[in-house]
Order: structure tokens, then C-alpha cells, then sequence
């Protein structure tokens, strides 16, 4: 059997080949997988908010792009990970609900990719593959043995990234 | 004095279980005249839960939700949310618009009756807890969204992720009487707003 990982809000995960790392109904926050394609060990972060800056209460490392990307890196790194070789994908941040005069709240979604891809080229990682942006959930699926991110909808398909 | 969900007390949860009762006691006898049926409702329920926990409360992250969301803003801020599980939406549907066969897609009509249920209900529910309470509380514009119940509550999740690593609801479920019908009904204050909610049913901290 395969080892697969769940990883809920505000969480992340590591897996080495060929385990498989998933978030279930992924909205406005953002999945961030990190993948080392030598060693093929896989990290997934599941990010709610763009920075811990600016937040009273921030000792979840991982609920935050800034500070879970960061996080997720140098445990990769700890496992024998080589930073050179870590590619980034990245999926989610979308509005689930819309209203005719958007106040900040809502657009969560969209700062919180923009944040994500802030932090990754700040430490230059390339991201080579996003599905990002959209009204809908996401359930992502990624694999380590050969680097797909497989997302699921509800009305808008299954596809590889 | 801020209160967060850590220190919150017994009698505070009480308060805020009554306040759940006094919204959707009103809540439940608009639906009932609106599909004239019976419609049950259990006791309203506070949950504070995790992030991870939170779509556990419908019966998984992947299980498909009709999802109707209102900001509330006044005397105290957070959102409502009128939930029903894909089945009960189209159940819902049917009876509203006197339809034997069950329809399987909703259409754009269906889904701006489902957004106009979750209007009426939230509508009852805040005015009878303004009334009650004697805050002033104004509702948004509703917003309807068909998916993943871990996308949709990902959204009141967030916006306690800025004050803390837990949600805190009130919850009440609602039944028709035959069982067709199952919804949830949430009340999700910001925890900015504890206090205010508090001392309008004369708990001060």
C-alpha cells in the first residue's frame, strides 16, 4: 500500500518516494508543493494567509506563506534535500464567494498566491506549474515518484499540472 | 477586555448558545411557512474547533454543500453562513417549486431561490436576535457558492486565522419533518465581537 499524507489547514507535510501527499477541498487558501527532483521527496504546505507580519498571534509557522514556505524549505532540507534541485507548484487561492463591492476579506484567495510567489522567488525556487485564481474548490493529489500534482474540482474536471 | 475563543467560560458559551436560540427558533418558523411543513431544529450547539476539524461538522472536506454567506456588520461584525448538504438543496428546491420529479442539476433559477432561502432565514434569525438583544445588526447581499464543504468553510477559517488556530460557531441543524431536508446554520462572530454579544444578554467581562 501507498503511504499517503493528509494535510489539513494550516499544516504541512513531507514524504519521500513514492508517497503521496493530498489536502482535501482546498478554497482560498493555497497548496504549495515543493518537490526536490533528485531525491524526490515532496513537501506540501497548506497556507491560509499571506503574512505573519502584522499578527498578534503567529506561532503557526505553517498557516502563513511568509513563514510556511520558509518552514517547509528547511525541513526538506534537514531530510537531505538539495535546495538546487527543489522545484514549487502551486494551486488554490480562489474567491469562493463573490459580492458586487469586494471588501479586503474576500480577496484573500488572490493575496495569498501573490504572496506565495513572492516567497518562492525570494528564495529562488521556481514555480513551474500553478492552477490557481477561480471560483471553486480544489483537491489536490501529489505524486513524488514522477512530480503530477493532480487536481480535482466539483464542475470544472479533473487535470494534471 | 479581549476575550479570546481560549478564554471564553462556561456562562459565556451558554450566552452564545442562547443567542443561536433566540436566531433560529425565528429562522426555522420562516422556513416552515415558506415549504409549509414541519421543520425541526435541534439545540443550537457552540463548537469551537481546529482549522483541520472545521468541514467534519458537514461530513467531510469533499462532500458537495450549497453554501449561502452573509457578512454581518453593526454592533458586531463576522458572517452567517446557511448550509445544506447537495441532496437537501435539490430536495429543498422541489418542494419550494411544487416539482414531483427530482430535479439533478440546479439551474440558475434554483440557485437564486436557494440564495433567496438562505436570505429569508438570515433575515429572520438577526432580526429576532436585534430585537431580542437590542443591537443593531445589518446583513450583507447573500452570496451563493455549490462546492466542496472544505473550500467553502475555508472562508470563516480564515478569518479566524488572523486572531487565533480556532473557529468558533454557532451552530444549529434543521429538519423537515420527513427527514428530506437536513441544513446547517451558522453564526460565526468575529472574536472581536464577543464582548458586545456578551453584555447584550447582560454578561459583562
Amino acid at each position: 500500500m501507498r503511504n499517503i499524507i493528509k494535510v489539513g489547514m494550516a499544516e504541512l507535510g513531507i514524504i519521500q518516494e513514492p508517497g503521496i501527499l493530498t489536502t482535501l477541498g482546498l478554497g482560498s487558501c493555497v497548496g504549495v508543493i515543493l518537490y526536490d527532483r533528485v531525491v524526490k521527496t515532496g513537501g506540501l504546505a497548506h497556507i491560509m494567509l499571506p503574512s505573519s507580519k502584522q499578527i498578534k498571534n503567529n506561532e503557526n509557522k505553517a498557516k502563513f506563506a511568509d513563514t510556511g514556505i520558509q518552514l517547509l524549505l528547511d525541513r526538506m532540507l534537514t531530510t537531505g534535500c538539495n535546495k538546487s534541485s527543489i522545484i514549487a507548484k502551486i494551486a488554490g487561492g480562489s474567491q469562493m464567494f463573490l459580492f458586487q463591492n469586494d471588501n479586503d476579506m474576500m480577496k484573500i484567495g488572490q493575496k495569498n498566491v501573490v504572496a506565495t510567489k513572492e516567497m518562492l522567488n525570494l528564495l529562488r525556487i521556481p514555480i513551474i506549474a500553478e492552477d490557481t485564481g477561480g471560483n471553486y474548490g480544489r483537491t489536490i493529489e501529489f505524486h513524488t515518484t514522477d512530480g503530477r500534482l493532480v487536481i480535482k474540482t466539483i464542475g470544472h474536471g479533473v487535470h494534471e499540472i | 477586555m479581549d476575550l479570546s475563543i481560549e478564554n471564553l467560560n462556561n456562562l459565556h458559551l451558554d450566552v452564545l448558545q442562547e443567542i443561536g436560540n433566540i436566531g433560529a427558533g425565528n429562522a426555522v418558523t420562516a422556513l416552515a411557512n415558506m415549504i409549509n411543513k414541519k421543520v425541526d431544529m435541534d439545540v443550537p450547539s457552540v463548537k469551537i474547533l481546529n482549522f483541520s476539524d472545521i468541514s467534519a461538522i458537514l461530513g467531510g472536506e469533499e462532500i458537495v454543500v450549497s453554501g449561502v454567506y452573509f457578512g454581518i456588520t453593526g454592533d458586531i461584525e463576522g458572517n452567517i453562513m446557511f448550509l445544506l448538504d447537495i441532496e437537501s438543496a435539490k430536495t429543498l428546491i422541489n418542494i419550494l417549486m411544487g416539482r414531483d420529479n427530482k430535479t439533478e442539476i440546479l439551474d440558475e433559477m434554483d440557485k437564486s431561490a436557494l440564495q433567496e432561502i438562505g436570505n429569508i432565514l438570515s433575515g429572520a434569525y438577526i432580526s429576532s436576535l436585534s430585537s431580542l438583544t437590542g443591537l443593531d445588526i445589518k446583513i450583507s447581499v447573500p452570496s451563493l457558492c455549490i462546492d466542496m464543504a472544505g473550500a467553502i468553510l475555508s472562508v470563516p477559517a480564515i478569518q479566524f486565522g488572523h486572531t487565533g488556530d480556532k473557529v468558533l460557531l454557532v451552530e444549529t441543524v434543521l429538519q423537515d419533518g420527513d427527514n428530506m431536508v437536513t441544513g446547517n446554520f451558522l453564526l460565526i462572530p468575529e472574536t472581536s465581537s464577543f464582548p458586545t454579544l456578551l453584555n447584550s444578554l447582560g454578561v459583562y467581562i
